[in-house]
């Protein structure tokens, strides 16, 4: 099997199935799941069955369906944290990198004051004077991550910036706009694309964490964490239950894991064969 | 000769490429080698010289293999050895010296731990005896006071020296073969000189078999007695070194001789002046830091001529570049072009003063930004510039193509699709697409293999003629200098210490430095180092040889 | 080199100044009022003054990050909102346990990863560095949430070797302490694992790349000995980064799993803090999370300046 040109190795082909099955499964969720999100549909905590392929969780709601629904909140909130974070560190990361020395060390400065503090810890204190709410949970998280993002695209546009076809442009006087659009972006890419990849993992993990902990999505709504969160005692009385949210979790952050492998690994020997 | 140590025949090498696809690199090579002698193998990148090199030690780099032929050392076939078998015979019987010193000895331990190493693991020696035995050697190889030269760490001494202790540690077992793999190429030419001088003094002393690997004839021919000329994996000529250099056989090696050969005579040079004053340097200075790079450099470059600036690696000479082309901004003096001052930083130039002055760079896989089609390569100076609409500016890229001699379909392709002379040219189209007064090239020519780089050195003194450019070229490569140059700049740590005409610079009297350099040169005759060697010990008497940094020392406190 | 030690230490001391002011002003400065945070939203505006004049919250901020940084220095934490308590009490216990935790998962993980990175690296794409390839990836994804029911699960629940709850008290032996924490320690342990064995395979391998490295082939070495002699001292800069980070990771790896199993640590007690919004016990437990952080990482980095030949022996 083939991609973009490129063989598609057994563990990317798994990744990829995984990743289209959580898309399809997240996407259709209504169509897809047996009962609604808050349905009550028998014992609390039955083990499965026919009907039930997962079991049904602490108050009796089918586990399956609200697998679904709370694959909804935690895929889009970490798609809409990544895209955010990406944003911004970014644009400051090449700013940064081309711009002038003063800006690049304020930056870099700040960035490295940031990440001198584990992020889930930043996270905590900001949450336990802010409160836990989703807006509050997407900006922090986001402004949190875009630290990384900011130090990997800064050091990626320094790479290239060093790159004679880049001093060749700045001899010609082009601007620094141009520049930055047609020699560093397309050479900055793939390597950025990847970290889209794991960043997309530890929002999703991270999110999951702060649910699990009680300090992320609050009920009614629920996502993956929240649910492991509810479900924790059973774990005691050898139910399953805690363990469904969470292997949903890890497969879709394995899917992940495996695709964007692949590409770094097919991004390491494209050099000038890829075109 | 009866005493065969190595029959290397029908050896086949090829290498998987990451799709499966097998590449022969070497096809029916055939070599033999004797006791105390030493053969030469000659040729471009992509020879497969170094391959071969590597196969009389049963190695082969990753992702290649020996796919067939006989490896017979003292008679038995080394590749159907086991790998234990192999692994008693590599440095222990056949030993390997790398181009580059000081990539090739680990940097986390000390010259002695590494030079004793092989004699200790192959269990012919105590550490003690190693370490007595290695000072033995670092004394044979004019090393500095041997006994501790060896406690040092390879970042502590120079190149040079790195390069000699390398011959040591590959001697260090009393090895029957050692394969030379391009050991002076790295090196600054004064310095190679006492490199190779070491190691023909000890191959002779122990009566060791070599292979001698390099892309440069006139050094092979100072060490070994019968040359190989190999291409494309396959051999082009096998001779005696005195037959390959004056009665080469083959077209190929004709060729390769009459390049090298081209840089010898001294040129008759047209000193008659050229245009009026384009380019005029004046007490120009830069600094890192307070380390002065550049000091009070003065001369001009003239309309349609080319000034070589020439010197070792840290002389300045790429700096000078970059602070003419207001990379760098200049600690004093001034720099004048077309009669105006030209302001010291890029930003602060025109768009005109830009245009008008273009660089080429050594190398050109960094010049060209591998996401980009040749079309928008060239294509961008020309709408940038001269704001061109999309039919002129296609035109014109597909004349410039036309220019360079590769055909107008290449403006679809990628640099990664074209060979290391197509992409150097495409650099050269790129610079003048500009229409620039002066170009700055900078050591264009070095990446590139003699018969390529002769190419190109044609083709930037067609261009000249037919544009009337003026090229600013730096480089460390004499025999360049000679092709090309109507004026030289020799450079010795920043400061110009001899300038005016080819001819009269390059000849008679010279400046001290000037001379060292020339004489450092290789030539195209087989006693030119023990000439050197005789004629150094002679001047320079009880003193020794005063070499590299030493010289540069000396000489500059002449200026 | 020992000019650039101390110049890293300065920059680490001069860190951890900046952190405190970030946890102090991250805490007190954000629009949240820790009066209204205790009061509730419903509170009377008297009540919220006699609130902030109790706690100091008239004086200037300066003023007040001056006196909270002095006390911890001294070992006064102030007073916990929730109890009135001072913090120092609950934390003295909970930190020792969280340390214990953490340190008896790290003497097993780091040792455990490196070398099955060197093993790896040695066997590279052989069978045995593929399996662990595959595994490790795999290994990375999973929360730490999920290794620790599924350890309860299996090891608690159904074969009943290990208790599930980690409910350690200060009269507990060292011994039961030690299999008390089997469970968490072991979760701990498998959560960093895999990231530094990929990362100590990386950094080997990354230098197996070098010129020096076929030198040692054709001198005739073994390929186990050139990785432990040539290719692993050269390699050690990053596997010391790889471990620190991860060391850092399992501190705070360590807030979920002492929820999962009920530990008495500093992070349970963080956590409750929070959802409680006992600010004071939020900073403190903060500022030792930090400070832990940042100076694993300034330990790395001085051990990686000692580990640099380039650096130790001058030029």
């Amino acid at each position: 099997m083939r991609l973009l040109g490129h063989r598609l190795s057994g563990g990317a082909a798994v990744g990829f199935a995984i990743i289209l099955a959580n898309i399809v499964a997240i996407s259709f969720a209504r169509w897809i799941a047996p009962y609604g999100e808050a349905d009550l549909v028998g014992d609390v905590w039955a083990p499965p069955s026919g009907a039930d392929w997962l079991g049904l969780d602490n108050l009796g709601r089918d586990m399956f369906s609200r697998l679904l629904f709370g694959g909804q909140t935690s895929v889009s909130l970490a798609l809409l944290i990544t895209a955010l974070s990406f944003s911004l560190g970014i644009v400051m990361g090449f700013t940064a990198a081309t711009t002038n020395r003063w800006i690049d060390a304020a930056l870099s400065r700040l960035v490295d004051i940031i990440m001198a503090i584990p992020q889930l810890i930043l996270a905590l204190m900001v949450l336990s004077v802010l409160g836990t709410s989703i807006p509050v949970l997407i900006g922090t998280i986001a402004i949190l991550d875009s630290t990384r993002v900011f130090r990997l695209s800064r050091a990626v546009a320094m790479n290239i910036t060093v790159m004679e076809y880049v001093e060749a442009a700045r001899l010609r006087g082009e601007k620094l706009w141009w520049i930055m659009r047609r020699e560093v972006l397309p050479n900055a890419l793939p390597p950025l694309i990847a970290e889209f990849g794991l960043r997309f993992c530890f929002t999703l993990l991270f999110i999951a964490s702060l649910s699990f902990l009680g300090l992320g999505v609050q009920p009614p709504e629920a996502d993956w964490g929240s649910m492991v969160r509810d479900n924790a005692t059973a774990i005691n009385f050898g139910g399953i239950a805690p363990l469904v949210p969470a292997a949903a979790i890890a497969l879709l952050t394995i899917g992940v894991n495996l695709v964007v492998d692949w590409f770094l690994s097919i991004h390491g020997r494209a050099h000038g064969e890829g075109a | 000769m009866t005493d065969e140590i190595l029959r290397i025949t029908d050896l086949r090498i090829a290498a998987r490429t990451e799709e499966g696809e097998e590449k022969i690199l070497v096809q029916g090579i055939d070599l033999t080698l004797h006791r105390g002698e030493v053969l030469g193998l000659i040729g471009e990148s992509g020879a497969g010289k170094s391959t071969i090199g590597l196969a009389a030690l049963a190695y082969a780099r990753p992702g290649c293999t020996i796919i067939g032929g006989e490896i017979r050392y003292a008679g038995t076939d080394i590749r159907t050895l086991s790998r234990r078998e192999r692994r008693r015979l590599r440095g222990r019987r056949i030993a390997y010296v790398a181009q580059s010193a000081a990539a090739s000895f680990n940097p986390a331990k000390s010259l002695y731990r590494q030079v004793c190493e092989m004699p200790v693991r192959h269990g012919l020696m105590s550490y003690a005896e190693a370490k007595k035995a290695a000072a033995q050697l670092f004394a044979e190889l004019d090393l500095p006071s041997p006994e501790t030269f060896g406690e040092r760490y390879p970042h502590q001494v120079s190149g040079g020296q790195l390069q000699r202790a390398m011959v040591a540690m590959a001697m260090s077992c009393r090895p029957d073969i050692l394969v030379f793999d391009e050991p002076t190429t790295a090196l600054d030419v004064t310095t190679q000189i006492e490199v190779l001088a070491a190691i023909r003094k000890l191959v002779r002393d122990h009566r060791t078999a070599g292979l001698y690997i390099s892309h440069d004839l006139a050094v092979v021919a100072q060490v070994a007695q019968r040359i190989m000329v190999l291409r494309h994996g396959r051999m082009v000529e096998l001779g005696e070194a005195a037959q390959i250099l004056h009665e080469p056989r083959e077209e190929y090696t004709r060729r390769l001789v009459s390049v090298r050969a081209a840089a010898a005579p001294p040129a008759e040079a047209a000193v008659a002046e050229r245009g009026e004053r384009l380019l005029e340097l004046n007490a120009l200075g830069a600094a890192y830091g307070r380390l002065r790079v550049l000091k009070d450099v003065t001369f001009s470059v003239r309309r349609g001529e080319t000034v070589a600036v020439v010197g070792e690696s840290g002389s300045g000479k790429s700096t000078l570049a970059r602070v003419v082309c207001g990379l760098r901004e200049p600690a004093g003096g001034s720099v004048r072009f077309r009669g105006e001052l030209l302001p010291p930083t890029l930003s602060l130039r025109s768009r005109d003063q830009l245009r008008r002055i273009q660089m080429i760079y050594q190398m050109p896989d960094m010049a060209l930004n591998p996401r980009q089609r040749v079309s928008e390569i060239l294509g961008r100076p020309l709408s940038f510039y001269f704001g061109w609409p999309r039919a002129k500016v296609t035109a014109r890229v597909e004349a410039l193509l036309r220019m360079i001699d590769l055909p107008v379909e290449f403006a679809a392709r990628r640099p990664g699709e074209l060979s290391g002379g197509q992409k150097q040219r495409l650099c050269i189209a790129r610079a003048l697409a500009a229409e620039p007064d002066l170009v700055i090239c900078d050591e264009v020519t070095s990446a590139l293999d003699p018969l390529v780089a002769e190419e190109i050195l044609k083709l930037l003194g067609r261009l000249r003629d037919e544009t009337g450019v003026a090229y600013l070229f730096i480089t460390h490569d004499l025999g360049t200098v000679r092709r090309i140059a109507d004026r030289v700049a020799v450079m010795l740590q920043g400061a110009v210490v001899a300038e005016g005409p080819l001819a009269q610079v390059f000849s008679p009297p010279y400046h001290p430095y000037t001379e060292a350099l020339l004489a450092s040169v290789p030539e195209m005759r087989l006693d030119w180092l023990d000439d050197t060697l005789r004629r150094r010990a002679g001047r320079q008497g009880a003193e020794g040889p005063v070499i590299g940094a030493a010289a540069a020392d000396r000489f500059a406190l002449g200026t | 080199m020992l000019p650039l030690v101390a110049q890293r230490v300065a920059l680490g001391l001069l860190t951890l100044l900046a952190v405190s002011v970030l946890v102090f002003a991250g805490t007190e400065i954000l629009p949240g009022d820790v009066a209204t945070a205790i009061l509730g939203q419903s509170a009377t505006p008297e009540a919220v003054e006699a609130i902030r004049r109790s706690l100091g919250l008239e004086e200037p901020a300066a003023l007040r990050y001056w006196h909270w940084l002095a006390g911890f220095l001294h070992g006064d934490l102030g007073n916990s909102l929730a109890n009135g308590r001072p913090i120092i009490e609950q934390l003295d216990f909970r930190l020792k346990n969280t340390l214990f935790l953490a340190s008896a998962a790290a003497s097993v993980a780091v040792p455990l990863s490196v070398g099955l990175g060197i093993l790896a690296a040695i066997n590279q794409n052989g069978s045995f560095d593929r399996i662990v390839n595959i595994v490790s990836l795999s290994a990375i994804s999973l929360p730490e949430f999920f290794i620790g029911y599924v350890l309860i699960l299996l090891l608690a629940v159904k074969l009943d070797w290990f208790p599930s709850l980690s409910a350690i008290s200060p009269e507990m032996s060292f011994g039961e302490r030690l299999y008390d924490i089997a469970l968490p320690a072991a979760t701990l342990t498998l959560v960093v694992l895999a990231h530094m064995m990929r990362m100590t395979r990386a950094a080997i391998i990354g230098v197996m790349s070098h010129p020096f490295i076929e030198m040692a082939f054709l001198k005739g070495l073994p390929r186990w000995r050139i990785i432990v002699q040539h290719a692993l001292p050269n390699a050690l800069a990053p596997i010391i980064n790889v471990v620190a980070i991860n060391l850092a990771y399992l501190v705070v790896g360590v807030i979920v799993v002492e929820v999962v199993f009920v530990y008495p640590g500093i992070g349970q007690l963080m956590v409750d803090a929070v959802s409680k919004r006992d600010v004071p016990v939020v900073q403190a437990c903060g500022l030792i999370f930090a400070g832990t952080y940042v100076g694993l990482n300034l330990l790395a980095d001085i051990l990686a300046i000692l580990s640099n030949p380039l650096l130790r022996v001058p030029k």
